[in-house]
């Protein structure tokens, strides 16, 4: 009874919680309402141009495409820098990646811009590079922690480097990579409202337009929509991170 | 069979293994022995391709190692290290089918086979399959260890330490163990240890190595008499006739013969009997015969009461089983201050027991009495 508990409670309440904010998102008269409560002498209190619904699409999308690119590019190279063929390169990689993470994201975009134009990818790129250092420092560091008896013996064993790599190593560095997938995920969510600079809307839109008009209500619209969102990925990977966990390899 | 041809290894201005020569025999178990970087590792991780030797040739079976791929060499070769290397995401189960799936072997195959192995290990393979190596004691992981290795029932063993990791009570119990499984499965084994007690007790041929040459290759017997070098000689240490006795089982020089007695209220008639008259001790075991006691006539006669010369024991602490190592129950011996000690089976029933003297007489008469840890006997020449 209490192993069903356990496992499942989790995930249940995680979906409950998403349910929840999902609607909590829909409901554009409750912010309405609760924003000017908080801000009474305000003539405008809720950004006119996009829906709270929207703009946390908006938001999800770039943060979606920008971890898929950060997940795609940080693992292949976490482990590439663990081979024999790429172990020279390990340092290199760490202090790109380490000076990726040390760029400003806006510095990133105002380049891109300068490359790319107006639209989608300067974000992308920009967030992409922002998001890696987790990712890719992660997948090294649970690579490299798997004990070299472990290795020994699967190579002794007759396993060919696929099957160390898929069946032993990755196995065993799933809990410690999702942990910096995590990471890198709730930067991006937080670094993604300063997209909004390029005109591709996401939650930085009426953070951005408040700063600009002085309303600090559609500030705060923005910001705490963002807050939210990024608790949110954070319990729900916090899930994934569990699920990836193999049985035996637990937190111990 | 497992045969080296002028090996050697270098790196670059180290030479880590040179010219190395050794040929192991179908069924026999070669210890591999020396003090730390003489090459003894470096040897059995040439074996199975871990290390690729700089020059030389190593044949297993009369096919050279480099004919098939590595993967396809090391599925034929049991392998087992000291840190055991077990898969900690894997059950024991999962951990001992490695190499079988590997090759392909079906489900209930690999099943039963599992089954087979934790058995002959010595572990109760309801309670243990589906463990996580993290719930086994460092002795538990060790058998899991051997059980993996010798999964495939590959014909050559490559043990690296595989009991050096634990203390040295598991180890003697470990040790006993394979040499059981090794009379029962007779592989081929190369056995890397830096535990000169060890190597006595469990080859057939010693390899003494240092700075990468061969000092001596030949059976524990002839390392202790005749060592080949001041080397070899320093190294199997001055003790060798206490040595020695690692390599005699107490079954070996064992009396079968024992006066025994059920339980004690006997004892006053049966101390008037021969019993007391052919040795001091009479044993007492219960109706199944298992050892309960011993009653000593001499304590008896010298006027105390009957139950004061009765000593109850547990069979577990106070006798030594029959392939109990001469050595060890010489100590056990030593230990609990008797001049002999009873020797039981499994269960706990009395088979006989070992003296002093019959220890004393087989220091000094020498080879006809050695058994090799490998089963027959052997006379040294």
């Amino acid at each position: 009874m209490t192993a069903v508990r356990s496992r499942w409670t989790g995930p249940a309440a995680v979906a409950l919680a998403i349910v929840a904010f999902g609607y909590l998102v829909s409901r554009q008269d409750w912010w309405a309402a609760a924003l000017a409560w908080m801000f009474p002498g305000q003539p405008d209190t809720i950004y006119p141009s996009a829906s709270v619904a929207l703009l946390v699409m908006q938001h999800l999308e770039i943060v979606g495409v920008s971890s898929a690119f950060t997940l795609m590019l940080g693992l292949p190279l976490g482990i590439w820098v663990t081979r024999g063929s790429g172990r020279d390169f390990r340092d290199v990689v760490a202090a790109t990646v380490d000076f990726g993470q040390s760029f400003p994201p806006v510095a990133v975009l105002a380049l891109t811009l300068t490359i790319f134009g107006f639209g989608p990818w300067p974000p992308i790129l920009a967030l992409t590079i922002y998001g890696l250092l987790p990712v890719v420092s992660n997948t090294v560091a649970g690579i490299e922690a798997v004990p070299p008896a472990v290795l020994d013996a699967a190579r002794g064993m007759g396993m060919d480097r696929w099957r160390v790599l898929f069946e032993v190593e990755l196995p065993l560095a799933a809990r410690v990579i999702m942990a910096g997938v995590r990471t890198s995920v709730i930067i991006i969510i937080g670094t993604a409202t300063v997209a909004a600079i390029t005109g591709f809307g996401g939650l930085g839109a009426p953070i951005f337009a408040g700063i600009n008009v002085q309303n600090y209500a559609f500030v705060l619209e923005g910001a705490a929509a963002a807050a939210m969102l990024a608790v949110l990925a954070d319990v729900a990977l916090a899930q994934v991170e569990r699920l990836v966990t193999p049985a035996g390899a637990g937190t111990g | 069979m497992i045969t080296l041809e002028h090996v050697s290894k270098h790196y670059g201005e180290t030479v880590a293994v040179d010219d190395l020569s050794l040929e192991v025999a179908q069924g026999e178990v070669c210890v591999l022995i020396g003090p730390s970087g003489c090459g003894k590792t470096t040897t059995l991780r040439m074996i199975n391709r871990l290390i690729e030797p700089t020059s030389g040739r190593i044949l297993v079976d009369g096919h050279d190692v480099t004919s098939v791929s590595p993967e396809q060499l090391r599925r034929g070769l049991g392998y087992a290290i000291q840190s055991v290397g077990l898969f900690p995401h894997v059950t024991v189960a999962g951990n001992i089918m490695t190499v079988p799936r590997l090759l392909g072997w079906d489900r209930p195959h690999m099943q039963a086979r599992v089954q087979e192995l934790l058995a002959l290990v010595g572990l109760d393979p309801a309670e243990y399959s589906d463990k996580y190596p993290r719930q086994l004691s460092g002795g538990e992981a060790q058998r899991v260890g051997v059980a993996r290795a010798l999964a495939a029932d590959p014909p050559v063993l490559l043990m690296d330490e595989p009991f050096g990791a634990v203390d040295p009570l598991t180890r003697e119990r470990l040790q006993a163990e394979f040499a059981r499984i090794q009379k029962e499965l007779r592989k081929s084994v190369i056995f890397v240890t830096h535990d000169v007690d060890e190597a006595i007790r469990l080859a057939d041929r010693i390899a003494l190595m240092r700075d990468g040459h061969l000092q001596q290759y030949d059976t524990p017997e002839a390392l202790l008499d005749h060592p080949a070098t001041k080397f070899v000689h320093d190294f199997m240490g001055a003790d060798r006739a206490l040595k020695r006795l690692g390599r005699v089982r107490v079954s070996d020089v064992m009396r079968n013969e024992v006066p025994t007695m059920q339980d004690g209220s006997g004892a006053e008639t049966m101390a008037q009997r021969a019993s007391c008259a052919e040795s001091r001790f009479v044993y007492i075991v219960d109706a199944g015969g298992r050892l309960e006691g011993w009653f000593d006539c001499v304590a008896f006669r010298e006027g105390r009461v009957a139950r004061d010369a009765i000593t109850s024991v547990d069979w577990r602490e106070a006798a030594v089983r029959p392939d109990t190592s001469l050595k060890e129950a010489l100590s056990r011996m030593l230990g609990q201050g008797f001049r002999s000690i009873a020797v039981v089976d499994g269960d706990g029933r009395l088979l006989g027991d070992v003296a002093l003297a019959g220890i004393e007489e087989t220091m000094t008469a020498g080879d006809a009495y050695i058994t090799h840890a490998g089963g027959e006997p052997e006379v040294d020449v």
